[in-house]
């Protein structure tokens, strides 16, 4: 493999630099060397004709589950990650609800050497606030950090706790790294498993009402404001949230959010036929959570676009409604769906939706060189054609638990540059 | 007419025509209990398995006495004594059937949506008996069936369903059922047992049962899952049952020609009394006898036979 990049004629999109232009990028060992500025011919070089490509810093997603260790039968880190490559998402921070539990410096150095070894993708992984995710003794954050987390986060499990919870805001302070917070107050979602409204009165399943949610950022926000902590809200699902996040970025509290595609693609109309890839957590909401989202992505209240990638096998969710458990995959369908219903419907400009995919997310995690195409930094790259329409027939993912099997989207991602290495090309993984 | 559907999931997925094709279709076969031999050959040689994933009663026997007199053969699974107590799932249960030849599945589940499942996953025709919270689309067939035998006709009927509205099947088959006949539905509850936005589906909501009764034509009693006072949605048996009861007292204030119904098993002395249940307006025993009626008609027109219209008989030649 060439040291050498030349990426030809693409359309060169760098929300970092608020770069858009036809041009070129220059890649060697591993670096951007130059980005949207014409680039000779080099001997030994390898060149990609990025025409009528639009060409992007590789896409971060902050929320990714890898089932390893414990569950290797939903997802492994290898197979995450050729997932990730495959939707040009050159970064995944994984989220430390695996078995056993990512809360000590062992299993840190597990997942950064699984990943180094097996994985195609950059991989950063998020550490837990508490001992075994149990919302009740402190984990070591230090330590964790010290080991390479980039946040913390009892994703799953909501802290109900909120002295734990204002602790953990307050510790967590010296190491910059945010609390990461998936909201839910789970004696007000107690036993539900969809969106309380009127297509869970007709569906008799029993109702996750948007307050369960917007109970716990409101507290959240208070502790923050509090402590002077760095808090970001996992998985935005509600109008009311999205409220209370605006309030709160404008009364200075050191906030940030992210929401996932299915909040701005899907309603609780979708559960209809009890089709069990629509269980999820938090629930799909209404119409009018859908255009707050929507609205909160385009004016930056909400930060960045995550997967919350969540791989459950056909054995799983291929039951009773009730019985399913929570979550869908993402990894593969975060840019199509961004692309169609976000950039095709001029909700977002293409600069914006790029932007809640790389440089955001790089910032909330304070990633150093990445989300970026600015010279010096690692070259992570994404190639996409955005006119390319295709139907979601087969994931490279080990879990097919997508409610968007079958849709036919557009805008997927052609080549994915890892570390100045191609990883994918035309939808074929290059690994080793 | 013949009903087009596979299966009967709920009567959410009927259309008016369909409901007052399976009503009619359910006359004949009423008739023929009045006759010494109350069976017809339609379905012989048609296997009908009853999977009951949840006790009951009049539903399982209604059922089964429904196929039986049309001779079809049936198997009864309890979950309890059946491989599900080994984990086996509700999908390879119903396959396992499927390989065994069977023609309908019946079945009753504690969640909502397992017809659903059931019914993607087989090729049997499949009728809900109740599935969670979800539909009893025969138990509001049969509730239907009766009022229009008493009253004559369903539009414009002013009927009230009391109970526990959140956790009932029969409630929300009543309503589709009910609404898509042009009757004029009000539910009545405690806000903790009424589902959110109901009214949606084009009825009332009233907390007053002594409000909700006046004027009705009908008033359809739930039974009161007594452990949901558990869960804080009501305080106490007694309080609900000085709200919510059917009383002596209320149907005295009511028309003179009221219909009272209740799905069963019946907890007497908390939602209905005795004195209630067994007074003259009461129908709750003819419900159950309507129920085996409008199962066969059910089983009948599912097997692809054709509706038999009004003042017709039901074709017993082999």
């Amino acid at each position: 493999m060439s040291k050498t990049i030349i990426i030809k004629n693409g359309r060169v999109i760098d929300p970092s630099q608020k770069l858009d232009k036809v041009s070129d990028v220059l890649i060697s060992d591993g670096k951007i060397i130059s980005a949207g500025k014409p680039v000779k011919n080099k001997p030994g070089a390898k060149i990609i004709n990025a025409k009528n490509k639009i060409v992007v810093p590789g896409l971060i997603d902050i929320h990714t589950h890898l089932r390893e260790p414990g569950h290797e039968e939903e997802e492994t880190i290898a197979s995450g990650c050729m997932a990730a490559a495959s939707g040009g998402v050159t970064s995944i921070c994984c989220m430390p609800n695996t078995h056993p539990v990512i809360d000590n410096q062992t299993a840190v150095e597990f997942i950064l050497l699984k990943a180094r070894n097996e994985g195609i993708v950059n991989v950063f992984p998020i550490g837990s606030v508490t001992k075994g995710s149990l919302g009740e003794e402190l984990a070591e954050i230090g330590e964790l950090k010290k080991e390479g987390v980039v946040a913390i986060s009892d994703d799953g499990n909501s802290i109900m706790n909120a002295m734990v919870m204002r602790r953990a805001l307050e510790y967590s302070k010296m190491f910059e790294i945010p609390v990461i917070a998936h909201c839910e107050d789970t004696s007000l979602s107690k036993n539900g498993v969809m969106n309380e409204g009127y297509v869970s009165s007709l569906l008799g399943l029993r109702g996750i009402p948007k307050e369960s949610e917007e109970v716990m950022v409101s507290r959240d926000i208070i502790l923050a404001g509090l402590t002077k902590g760095y808090l970001h809200i996992a998985h935005v699902s509600t109008k009311g949230t999205v409220d209370l996040i605006r309030n709160a970025k404008k009364s200075g509290v050191n906030i940030t959010a992210e929401t996932c595609p299915h909040y701005f693609v899907l309603t609780d109309e979708c559960v209809k036929n009890y089709d069990t890839n629509t269980k999820v957590k938090p629930p799909l909401r209404t119409k009018e959570d859908q255009q707050a989202i929507i609205e909160a992505l385009r004016d930056g209240t909400i930060d960045c676009i995550a997967s919350d990638h969540a791989p459950h096998t056909i054995e799983e969710k291929n039951k009773e409604y009730d019985l399913a458990p929570f979550g869908l995959i993402g990894l593969e369908t975060i840019l199509p769906l961004t692309i169609t219903y976000l950039v095709k419907t001029k909700k977002l400009t293409l600069m914006q939706a790029i932007d809640r995919l790389t440089r955001c997310p790089a910032e909330v995690l304070n990633l150093k060189n990445r989300g970026t195409l600015k010279p010096g930094s690692i070259a992570d790259v994404s190639i996409i054609d955005i006119e390319k329409e295709d139907t979601i027939k087969e994931f490279v993912s080990k879990s097919k638990n997508s409610p968007f099997l079958g849709w036919k989207l557009s805008g997927f991602a052609v080549t994915t540059i890892v570390g100045g290495k191609v990883v994918m090309d035309n939808g074929k993984i290059i690994s080793g | 007419m013949k009903l087009k559907t596979k299966d009967l999931l709920g009567l959410e997925y009927l259309s008016k025509s369909d409901i007052e094709l399976i009503l009619d279709t359910a006359n004949p076969f009423k008739q023929l209990f009045t006759r010494s031999i109350k069976k017809v050959p339609t379905l012989r040689g048609k296997t009908v398995v009853l999977l009951f994933f949840e006790p009951s009663t009049r539903t399982r026997t209604s059922f089964e006495l429904a196929a039986k007199r049309l001779s079809a053969d049936t198997i009864n699974i309890a979950a309890a004594t059946s491989s599900v107590v080994k984990g086996e799932s509700l999908i390879d249960t119903g396959k396992t059937f499927e390989a065994m030849k069977s023609d309908f599945m019946i079945i009753r589940h504690s969640m909502s949506g397992a017809a659903h499942v059931l019914a993607r996953n087989v090729s049997s025709s499949v009728i809900n008996a109740g599935d969670g919270f979800h539909e009893h689309p025969t138990q509001g067939l049969l509730d239907i069936f009766t009022i229009r035998e008493k009253k004559g006709k369903v539009k414009g009927l002013k009927v009230v369903i009391v109970g526990d509205i959140m956790h009932s099947r029969v409630a929300r088959s009543n309503i589709w059922g009910l609404t898509k006949l042009g009757a004029d539905v009000t539910v009545c509850a405690p806000p903790t047992l009424i589902p959110p936005d109901i009214q949606k589906t084009g009825i009332k909501v009233s907390y007053n049962l002594d409000e909700a009764m006046r004027d009705a034509d009908v008033v359809n009693v739930l039974r009161l899952q007594l452990e949901r006072q558990k869960d804080n949605l009501f305080p106490s048996l007694r309080e609900y049952t000085l709200l919510y009861g059917l009383d002596k007292t209320r149907v005295k204030k009511a028309k003179k020609d009221l219909l009272i119904m209740h799905p069963g098993p019946m907890n007497r002395g908390i939602e209905i009394t005795s004195e209630v249940a067994d007074c003259p307006q009461s129908v709750i025993n003819e419900q159950v006898t309507n129920g085996i009626a409008v199962r066969m008609a059910v089983l009948y027109l599912l097997a692809g036979e054709e509706g038999v219209p009004p003042g017709q008989q039901i074709n017993d030649k082999e």
